[in-house]
């Protein structure tokens, strides 16, 4: 790991550049996412019909396709962008389609009574969904939600393939150029990621725990 | 892998294969003599023997470099790299069938070698000492030199000094890549795995220019003269050796190597090697003085 | 768990006009919003002759015609079902392995397995075929992609047949003792085998995350079917074949995939009319 140590300045760029992508990505997937869901439960069959092919697209097509897509095929339909913004769109998309599924899971968790109660109340579908549903829905949806997250840290190093100088990339580079100390690179890279989805995945399950026992 | 695969091959693409040959006329090649060989002619234990012995070899080359090592209709490699492959092989008594190809990009080439995934390189693999730190190298049998594509509209690049500010595209790993970070910090260097990725994005417009060797660039030209073109008709800037990889300390097998390529050189199968492959665009070089280090 | 519209009421005569206008509305809008973009991208050249490279291949400098596109469009997913089919019945068997050494009675032993398995769930799938290419002696890409696959879905097989077994009825494994059974017996022949059973659509989704994962050889230079298909518009040097070319990919994935997760619904109802699966459900992890 000693190379590591010797090029610490560029471990740490690359280690916040995964960490801004997962931050950023992982924002815009759970609006995006939430939205989704949200259309995917409304009355207006259009909207459904939308919500579901978009989930089931992305879900069913790897990500690597994903990113291949937005990195070369899109500058060649007329619209270029920065590798970075092309990474985090492309991991925005792909997330976004799990937090749908999650959040769409926690809707369905919550107990009939509230949206009927709600709705006795002459609440509209959108109220009934934002006032009543969704806060509801997002307590039982946390721990997937958090999982979908720790998958999308790790996810962030596909993006090292496509141009983006993160942590993958970076052992990429560095292997080559140490490559009398692999193992150590590549040891002290697997704990950059270990530093954030471990944690993250005790929490997840603890809260799963919580959300089990409090129904 | 490989046993898998050309069964798979055998079913759906062999026959295609066949009809690609048939079809193109000037592209097939006379496939290099193979000799017959017996693995008792060598050294008993050395590299030879066992390869010969075994009947097959493995060998990693670029797929995605048009003239040296790209996927042919086939799907098996095809070019100069894939020539000179051949004809090690053959002097080894292993027919062209024989032979499975690895692909292998720029940064895994070393590690490739060390771990014995494949028993030689010859993937525009330029000689340098730090190379040779941990790998051998027989050869050279080509020598290149750096130099940049851009645009074909392109008039503001002139050569290697006109790249402040600019957008850089070369491969991860690569001897020109390492060239741009310690001569040319002002210019943004970019890298991809694959010099397709590079030139993909030159056409699209992502990056400026793509840097490597002149002869990779070349195919690249020849196969899109509308869009591409070489800054200065092909100015080369630096020199690169290409050598053939083989794993570290074992000179029986290099000088094995080095004379199965000074027999290529002697007795024109080098040059119809190259007339073949790369001397569809290019100019028939003199074979280089081979480096018996 | 789909249970009917939840958040609004089935509509009367005259709520259900209005729905019917709201949603023809929002589909004139939707299909217009579409339409745009869909001019939009024509303007750009999307609508063009590169589709032809799916059906009547321009002539090209390396020699490729419209079968060889094809060939190589299969060559690339028979390798992708390749390393699939190795890796999946490797990941279940490393699964029952950590599984079986997790209810170990030795604990020691138990927080090593758990700590395995953290470990292999947390690194992402890339950097363990990385891992495989560069260390592990005498290994192809499909062998690093393999690796990589197995360790991975190894460790989440194992959480979830871990979930299975403890959502098993205790009386389970009460029966078992009680007629004398050690607790590795129990283990194999009373808690397995039901928890394979329980999880069976689980397991059948989270191998769908598998085939998709295959797709990262690409980084790995395996020539799976992403691989395979850039190579043929590398051959081609036209960036604009990529649009067509992935279009197949995906579609390719799609399907395999879809196939996949309609296998998982049918198990999981044939599963159903046997046990009331008010058990865990195990989301699979991407």
């Amino acid at each position: 790991m000693g190379s590591l140590l010797a090029e610490r300045d560029m471990l740490w760029d690359a280690f916040t550049t995964t960490l801004t992508l997962a931050a950023i990505s992982g924002l815009i997937a759970l609006v995006v996412g939430t939205i989704v869901a949200g259309m995917r439960v409304s009355p207006y069959v259009p909207l459904r019909t939308l919500a579901t092919v978009y989930t089931e697209f992305l879900r069913n097509t790897p990500l690597t396709i994903v990113f291949f897509f937005y990195v070369f095929v899109t500058p060649s339909m007329g619209f270029t962008f920065d590798y970075k913004v092309a990474a985090i769109i492309a991991l925005s998309c792909y997330t976004s389609a799990f937090v749908a599924e999650a959040v769409r899971s926690g809707i369905n968790s919550v107990s009939l009574g509230q949206a009927e109660a709600a709705r006795s109340l002459g609440m509209s579908f959108f109220q009934n969904l934002t006032i009543v549903v969704l806060p509801q829905a997002f307590r039982t949806a946390i721990p997937p939600l958090i999982n979908v997250f720790i998958a999308l840290v790790k996810n962030t190093s596909v993006a090292g393939a496509f141009s983006v100088f993160e942590l993958f990339a970076m052992s990429r580079r560095m292997t080559n150029v140490y490559s009398g100390d692999v193992l150590g690179i590549l040891a002290g890279v697997a704990l950059c990621y270990l530093i954030v989805c471990i944690p993250l995945g005790q929490v997840a399950g603890h809260l799963e725990r919580k959300v089990a026992f409090a129904r | 892998m490989s046993t898998s695969r050309r069964l798979f091959l055998t079913g759906t693409a062999g026959a295609a294969a066949t009809l690609a040959l048939a079809a193109c006329g000037g592209g097939d090649s006379e496939e290099p003599e193979v000799a017959e060989v017996d693995a008792s002619e060598f050294p008993e234990g050395s590299t030879m023997a066992a390869l010969a012995e075994a009947g097959s070899i493995t060998i990693g080359t670029k797929f995605d470099q048009p003239l040296f090592g790209q996927a042919g209709p086939d799907g098996d490699p095809a070019g100069f790299d894939v020539e000179i492959g051949k004809i090690i092989a053959g002097a080894l008594g292993i027919a062209a069938d024989d032979i499975e190809w690895v692909e292998t990009v720029s940064a895994n080439r070393e590690p490739f070698i060390e771990n014995g995934n494949v028993d030689i390189v010859v993937a525009t693999y330029t000689i340098n000492d730090e190379r040779k730190e941990v790998v051998d190298f027989a050869g050279p049998y080509y020598v290149a030199g750096q130099a940049l594509m851009v645009a074909a509209d392109n008039e503001d690049i002139t050569g290697e000094d006109s790249l402040d500010g600019k957008t850089v595209a070369s491969v991860e790993g690569s001897t020109p890549a390492q060239y741009m970070l310690d001569n040319h910090p002002e210019a943004e260097l970019q890298t991809f795995d694959t010099y397709s990725n590079c030139v993909t994005a030159l056409t699209n417009g992502q990056v400026d220019a793509v840097t490597t060797d002149n002869v990779i660039l070349a195919g690249f030209v020849a196969a899109d003269e509308e869009n591409l073109k070489l800054v200065n008709d092909g100015e080369t800037f630096t020199e690169e050796p290409y050598g053939i990889g083989l794993a570290l300390g074992d000179d029986e097998f290099r000088t094995f190597i080095n004379d199965t390529l000074q027999a290529a050189y002697d007795d024109g199968t080098w040059a119809a090697a190259w007339e073949e492959t790369a001397g569809v665009v290019l100019p028939t070089p003199e074979p280089p003085e081979i480096d018996r280090y | 768990m789909s249970s009917g519209p939840v958040l609004y009421d089935v509509a009367g005569p005259d709520e259900k006009r209005r729905e019917r206008i709201i949603s023809v509305v929002i589909g004139v809008l939707v299909v217009a919003g579409l339409g745009l973009i869909g001019y939009r991208l024509s303007l750009n050249g999307v609508f063009d002759d590169r589709w032809l490279v799916l059906v009547d291949v321009p002539p090209n400098f390396a020699g490729y015609e419209t079968h060889h596109v094809w060939a190589a469009v299969f060559r690339g997913l028979g390798n992708t079902l390749l390393a699939a089919v190795f890796a999946l019945p490797l990941a279940a068997l490393l699964a029952v392995v950590l599984v079986s050494l997790r209810a170990s009675t030795i604990a020691p032993v138990r927080w090593l397995v758990t700590g395995v398995i953290e470990v292999f769930r947390g690194l992402p799938v890339v950097l363990m075929m990385f891992f495989a290419i560069l260390v592990l002696p005498g290994s192809t890409p499909l062998i690093a992609v393999v690796f990589g696959l197995v360790v991975y879905n190894g460790a989440v097989f194992a959480e979830i047949l871990r979930a299975g077994i403890k959502a098993l009825p205790a009386g389970q494994t009460e029966a078992a003792q009680s007629v004398g059974m050690g607790p590795f017996l129990i283990y194999r022949d009373v808690q397995l085998p039901q928890a394979v059973r329980m999880m069976l659509p689980s397991l059948i989704a989270q191998g769908v995350v598998l085939i998709k994962d295959s797709s990262l050889g690409y980084i790995v230079s395996y020539a799976e079917l992403l691989r395979s298909i850039s190579r043929v518009a590398d051959a081609l040097t036209n960036a604009a074949y990529l649009l067509p070319l992935l279009t197949v990919g995906a579609a390719v994935f799609i399907t395999l995939n879809v196939l996949l997760s309609r296998l998982a619904v049918w198990v999981q109802r044939r599963g159903g009319q046997r046990r009331v699966a008010g058990a865990a459900v195990a989301v699979p992890e991407d």
